[in-house]
C-alpha cells in the first residue's frame, strides 16, 4: 500500500477525512439546490450532490451502487432535469419569487424532521458490528438474479411503461389537416 | 467517524430534511422534483448504510438500492413529462398558478 492508513503526524484516518469532506460537499450542494434563485444553477448543484453521494457510496464499500449512481443519476436524471429546465423556463419568469409564502414554515418543518431523525438515530442501539463490510458485486448479482428476479422483471416493465408514458405526455399535439375534409 | 452507522444515518436524515424544505418551500415545479430526488437519495443512503454495517443485510441492501434507483428514474421521467405537459397548457412552471381544479 503506497500511503498509510492514516495521515502521518496528525493521526487522523483517511476515511474520516474523506467522510467529512464528502458530507460537507453533499449537504452544501443540497442546500444550494433548495436555496438558489436561478433554477439552472439548482440543477448543476444537484449534479454535484449526486457526485458526492457516489463518493460516500464508495466509502461505504459499495462500488457497484456508486457506479450506478454516476450512470443513472449524473448521466441520465441530471441531463433530463436540465433539459426540462431549458424547455419550461420563460425568460421573464419572476426570479424574485422563488419560494412559496409558507417557506418559513417549511424550513421549520425541515428542522423539526432533522432533529427528530438525529435524536432517534442517536438514541437507538443499532445491531451493527461497528465496521464496514465490503460488498462483493458477484454476490449482489447472484442475489438479484435468483431471489429478486421477479422484482427485477417488474422494474423492467415499469421502466418501459414510464418511458412510453413520458413520451406520450410530453409530445406535442399534431394537427392532421385531412381530418377537416372528412 | 466513518466507521459508525450513526454518522451515516444522521447524514441521511439531514439530506432528507433539506429535501423536505425544498419540496414544501419552492414555487417551481422542477425545483420540487429536484427536492424529491434529494429525498430519494437520502433514503437510498440509509438503506446502503444499514447494508454496510449489518452483515446479514449486506447484499440485500445493494439489490434494494438498485431497484430504488430504477424506480426513481421512472418517477423522474413521468414527473418531468407531466410538468412539461402542464407548462404547454398553462405557460408557467409555478405550482401556485396551477389552480384549474380549485373551484
Amino acid at each position: 500500500m503506497p500511503i498509510g492508513d492514516s495521515i502521518p503526524l496528525v493521526g487522523i484516518r483517511w476515511d474520516d477525512v474523506l467522510f467529512v469532506v464528502l458530507s460537507a460537499a453533499l449537504l452544501g450542494s443540497a442546500l444550494l439546490v433548495v436555496t438558489l434563485r436561478d433554477i439552472i444553477r439548482c440543477g448543476l448543484a444537484l449534479t454535484a450532490s449526486f457526485a458526492s453521494l457516489a463518493g460516500i457510496y464508495v466509502l461505504l464499500g459499495n462500488p457497484l451502487i456508486a457506479a450506478t449512481q454516476v450512470l443513472v443519476y449524473i448521466g441520465a436524471i441530471s441531463v433530463l432535469i436540465l433539459f426540462a429546465v431549458m424547455l419550461t423556463q420563460t425568460k421573464n419568469a419572476p426570479v424574485r419569487l422563488a419560494f412559496q409564502t409558507q417557506a418559513w414554515f417549511a424550513a421549520l418543518a425541515a428542522v423539526v424532521i432533522a432533529v427528530v431523525i438525529a435524536a432517534t438515530v442517536l438514541a437507538t442501539t443499532w445491531p451493527s458490528g461497528g465496521r464496514r463490510i465490503w460488498t462483493v458485486t458477484a454476490d449482489v448479482a447472484h442475489l438479484l438474479f435468483h431471489e429478486y428476479v421477479l422484482p427485477f422483471e417488474v422494474v423492467s416493465v415499469l421502466l418501459t411503461a414510464a418511458v412510453v408514458g413520458g413520451v406520450f405526455l410530453a409530445r406535442r399535439e399534431v394537427k392532421r389537416p385531412e381530418e377537416d375534409r372528412s | 467517524m466513518s466507521n459508525s452507522l450513526d454518522s451515516y444515518l444522521v447524514l441521511s436524515g439531514l439530506l432528507f430534511a433539506i429535501g423536505t424544505f425544498g419540496f414544501l418551500g419552492r414555487r417551481n415545479a422542477i425545483s420540487m422534483l429536484m427536492a424529491i430526488e434529494l429525498m430519494l437519495n437520502a433514503v437510498n443512503l440509509s438503506v446502503l448504510a444499514f447494508g454496510a454495517f449489518v452483515p446479514p443485510l449486506n447484499t440485500h441492501a445493494a439489490v434494494i438500492a438498485l431497484l430504488v434507483i430504477a424506480v426513481a428514474a421512472a418517477e423522474a421521467t413521468v414527473g418531468l413529462a407531466i410538468v412539461m405537459a402542464i407548462y404547454r397548457n398553462r405557460k408557467t412552471p409555478l405550482v401556485d398558478e396551477y389552480d384549474a381544479m380549485r373551484e
